[in-house]
Formats: C-alpha cells, structure tokens, sequence
C-alpha cells in the first residue's frame, strides 16, 4: 500500500508530466509550434515595437492629455478645419 | 500640421483594416464551425466504441489544428491597427470595448491551455468521459470567446448603452446588458456561429468528396459527409432565418445600408426585392439616372423583410439623405445642421470649463446633449457622404444570399445521394463539392463587406466618421505597414495552405 502510494505521481506532476509527454510526441504539431513561435516573434518583437506604437500613448503623459488631444481632434470644424 | 493631413491616409488605413479582417476571417470560421462537427464525431466514437470514428475524429482534429495555429493571434494585428491608425476611435471606445475583449482574451487563454490541450493529448491518457468533455468545451468556449468580438461590432453598428462624457471624450458604458444583450449583437452572434458551422460542414464535404473522387479513405468519406451534410442543413437553415432577422434589424437601426445593399434611391410601398442586376455605377443619389442597367425584382419582398409588412414604406438612399417629411424621415442633409451645433457647443463646453466659467459650461452642456446624438453628422462636408459604396455593397450582399441558398441545397443532394448509395458515381456533385468550402469563405467574405463596407462612413453609426477616428499619420507609414502584412499574411496562407494539402494528401492514420 505505501509502496503503491510512492509510485503514484502528485496531480501536478501528472499534469505536468501529461504535457511534456503531449509535446514530446507531437509530429505535425512540432512544425505548427515553430510558426506559432515565428509569428509571435515577428508581430510582437518587431511590428509591434517598431511599426505599430500605441499613438496617443507614446505621444502624451497623462490620460488628461490624451483626453484633450482626442477632444482637439473632435472640435476641428468648430475652429474652422476640417478632418 | 492639422490643415495638411494627407486624406489618403484614412484608405490606406482601412484598406490594411480590411486586409487584416478578411485574412483573419479565413481561419475563424472553420475554427468555430469544425470544433461542433469534431464533437459530434468524437461522441460517435465514444457511444460506439468503433475504431474508425476515433480515426476519423483523429484526422479532422488534426486539419483543425493546422487552421488553429495558423489562424490564432492573426486577430491581436488588428489591436495594434486600433492603437495606431485609428487613435481617436480607440480611445473614445476603451470604457465599452475593454472589458468585454479582456474577458475573451483570459477566457481563450485559459480555454486554450486545458481542454485545447486534453483534446490534443488526451487520446488513452484521460478517461474517454473526460476526453469527450474536453472536446466539446473546445468547441462552446471556441464560440463563446468569439461572443465579445462580435459584441464589440455590433456596438459600432449600434451603439446602445453608452453616454459620451465630453470631459473625457469617451463614451462610457451605462448599462452592459444594453450592449452585451442588443438585438444586433444576438444576430450577429448566431450568424457568425451558425455560418461558420456551415462553412465547417462544406470544408468536411469538400475534402470527403475529394477522397471519393480518388477512391481513397472512402468508408472515412463517406461517414464524415452524412455528419457534416446533417450538421450543414441545419446550420444553412439557421443561417438563412438569422440573416433575414438581421436584415431586419439593419432595416431599423441602418436603413441607409439596407438601401445601399439593395440598390434602393426612392423610398416606396411595395417595394420589390432585389434578386440581381446590374448596378449603374454612375448614378448618384441627386440624379435622375436609372440605378441599374439591368435587373431583376421579386416583387413586395424588401417591405416584408425590412418592416414584416408588405405595405410598408422602405425609405431609399434619397430619402435619408434629403429627408421625406411624409414618412416623418429626416435626412442626413438635416442632421449634418444638429451634428455641427453639437460640435461647436463641444468647442464651447470645453473653452467655457477651461476658463473656469461653470455657469456657461453648464449651459454649452446641456445644448450639446440635446444634439450629441447627430455629432458624427457634423463631419460631414455634404449630405451626399453619408451614402455608403452601393455597387460594393449591393454586389457583396447578393453573392452572400445567392450562395447561402445554395448552400442547403449542397447538403440536402449528398445527404439524398448518400441514402440512395449512389453518391459515390455522382461525379458532377463530387466534383463541385470539392469547391463549396471556397464558396462557403467567398460567402462568409462577401457577409462581412456587406456589414462594413455598407456601414461607411461610419466608424461608430452616426456618431464617429471613419475620417475623424483615425489618427494623423502619413500615408506612407500605413503604406508600409499594409505592404509588411500583405508579405506576411502570404507567406503564412503559403504555408497553411501548404501544411493542410499535405496532411489531407496523407489522411487519416491507419489502424
């Protein structure tokens, strides 16, 4: 009985261990991880980083700013501009 | 700065929006749609305890897998866009869109890290209940998650429980069930859920009808397609009543796009229904040019499906834009007056509390919320803009209807075929089967131009412009950004397309 308890894993081993060996075996699946890990790379180390910065963060401070600035942009034609 | 913007900027930003939506909506609805149709199958497994279902269920997985993984994240692109081409828009809609993307962004994650996960690698590792279980979770949370996107849309084309607060130019949510419950944002849902079933069900066909054809994997075929077919009635079915029932709701909400999707210029009584023509492009709504060169009506319908009434009046793109007093309509030219007092008391609320004159900000206020309903319409420069692309619009709605009726059709022969046990020597229906999985994404393309092409200009319903959502960048750095994607979104599709031939070129794994 103790001996059974000794070989019997905890949950999170198991749960683990039910992962590792998932991925172990995968076949295609390897392939499709590697252009998972591919895409992420390139959408959030290089086109989120380089090419899509948040506008109204990277330009203002404070929430206030932006909020006026959005409120500039808003009441252009009631001081004569137009979008 | 301002006096200069470049105009083509808002195109190229809604070119790459597009762009980035439709690449998006290649691999969403097989996701949404086969995880149904995997759980219908694995439940086969489980009751009969046939080998060739676990197989067969095994394949389909594995065709889904390769979508999901190409398909997954292909959205967050979309975020960044709202972040930096359209700033404005993102900011004055974070209080009603951040809650409900956040709940689908830990909702997917934690969906996707367990039962996406059993799934996959719980094949005689977990108790065939729990397997079975997680499968089918796979599928509800699959859909569930895609409820607050689509709530999130629908919003736009209906924005119900919100307040602008002009302090903090947003709009702020006043009642979540408003806005998580709105008719539009239920028909939405079950339209995207029910149509990306189908589309599923003809990619299952497709493939089945391909191993038929070759005489490969033909027991694995054959079984796959009376699933798939008995799914697909259903769900074209469903699809055709919801879509009438969301056609009735843009009659109500946005009878400028109902018009436009229609062809409609002159409001009428009885007015028939578009079956198909030919649109004259260069008719303008002020001018007296025949809308069409060539056409075909199914006479009393559009009445029935905008109002349920044969004898109702359905307004035209005329009527919205000048006004018809008799049908107690007003126009755009109309509102384009309450929308430039709403933003010149706008300008006056502002100055009034900067200057510290509260009395007068509170009179600027009041004036504003009584006119803030029309603000979108002071952008405009001409009443005439507030009328979306007709041709794209009408072109795109009749490809979407003409295919969704054919879709049932598709199901009901090979489900015919398949009781009468010939529909292996029906080479014609096998033949064209292997293509209505590209009919199903050109009809679920076509649903989604309908919905945003035929909502411009708008990009919140006459309250936000698509000119004064966005952000003042050059067109240039959205040029680049599109053509960046463009490479990107091919060289993915590439090797999807690529990944999936393959497998489907293997099928399933033998015993």
């Amino acid at each position: 009985m103790i001996e059974q308890r000794a070989r019997q894993p905890g949950l999170i081993r198991r749960i683990i261990l039910f992962y590792v060996n998932g991925f172990r075996q995968m076949t295609i699946g390897r392939t499709l991880w590697k252009i998972i890990f591919i895409k992420l790379f390139i959408m959030f180390a290089i086109l989120k980083v380089f090419f899509f910065p948040n506008f109204l963060k990277t330009q203002f401070d404070t929430d206030q700013e932006r909020a006026e600035h959005v409120v500039d942009q808003l009441t252009l034609p009631a001081q004569g501009m137009t979008h | 700065m301002l006096e200069i913007m470049d105009l083509s900027m808002v195109n190229w930003a809604r070119a790459q929006f597009a762009l980035t939506a439709m690449y998006h909506w290649l691999f969403v609805p097989l996701t949404l749609g086969i995880t149904w149709i995997i759980a219908f199958f694995h439940t086969i497994y489980v009751k009969t305890g046939n080998e060739e279902w676990k197989r067969l269920t095994k394949f389909w997985m594995k065709l889904f897998g390769i979508n999901f993984a190409i398909g997954v994240a292909t959205g967050i692109i979309l975020e960044f866009e709202f972040g930096t081409n359209w700033s404005n828009y993102s900011w004055m809609v974070g209080d009603i869109f951040g809650a409900p993307l956040a709940i689908e962004g830990i909702f997917a994650f934690f969906l996707e890290a367990t039962f996406f996960a059993v799934m996959f690698f719980g094949w005689n590792r977990v108790s065939k209940g729990f397997h079975l279980f997680s499968t089918w979770m796979v599928a509800i949370g699959s859909n569930m998650s895609a409820v607050w996107i689509l709530v999130a849309n629908a919003w736009m084309q209906y924005p119900v429980g919100q307040a602008f607060n002009p302090e903090t130019a947003r709009f702020e949510m006043q009642s979540f069930a408003e806005v998580a419950l709105s008719p539009y944002a239920i028909n939405k849902f079950t339209h995207a859920t029910s149509s990306s079933m189908l589309t599923a069900a003809l990619f299952i066909i497709s493939i089945s009808s391909w191993y038929l054809l070759r005489g490969r994997h033909q027991l694995m075929a054959k079984r796959s397609i009376v699933v798939a077919a008995v799914l697909g009635v259903f769900a074209s079915i469903f699809t055709i009543v919801n879509g009438d029932e969301s056609a009735y709701e843009i009659a109500q909400v946005q009878p400028m796009k109902l018009a436009a999707f229609e062809g409609l210029y002159e409001g009428q009584i009885n007015a028939g229904l578009a079956a198909f023509g030919i649109v004259n492009r260069d008719k303008q709504v002020f001018d007296d040019q025949k809308p069409f060169h060539f056409e075909v009506h199914f006479p009393y319908l559009l009445g029935l499906m905008a109002n349920r009434s044969f004898n109702s009046f359905v307004p035209g793109m005329k009527d919205l834009v000048y006004g018809n007093p008799e049908y107690n309509i007003m126009g755009s030219a109309q509102k384009m007056v309450r929308g430039k007092e709403a933003i010149a008391n706008l300008d006056s609320y502002r100055h009034a509390k900067k200057s510290g004159d509260e009395e007068a900000a509170a009179t600027y206020l009041s004036a504003f919320n009584e006119t803030k309903e029309f603000l979108g319409y002071g952008y405009l420069r001409t009443p005439e803009e507030a009328v979306p692309p007709v041709a794209l619009s009408f072109y795109a709605f009749h490809v979407m209807v003409s295919l969704g009726t054919l879709f049932p059709l598709i199901f009901i022969a090979y489900l015919y075929f398949t009781k009468k046990g010939t529909l292996e020597r029906k080479k014609w229906l096998l033949g064209f089967g292997t293509i209505t999985y590209f009919l199903g994404l050109i009809a679920g393309q076509a649903g989604w131009v309908v919905a945003e092409v035929g909502r411009q200009p708008w990009t919140i319903q006459g309250l936000l412009p698509v000119t004064v959502a966005r952000t003042n960048l050059t067109t240039a750095t959205v040029q680049t950004t599109f053509f960046i994607f463009l490479f990107l979104f091919t060289a993915l599709l590439i090797a999807e397309i690529s990944i999936m031939l393959k497998q489907i070129s293997i099928g399933p794994e033998e015993n």
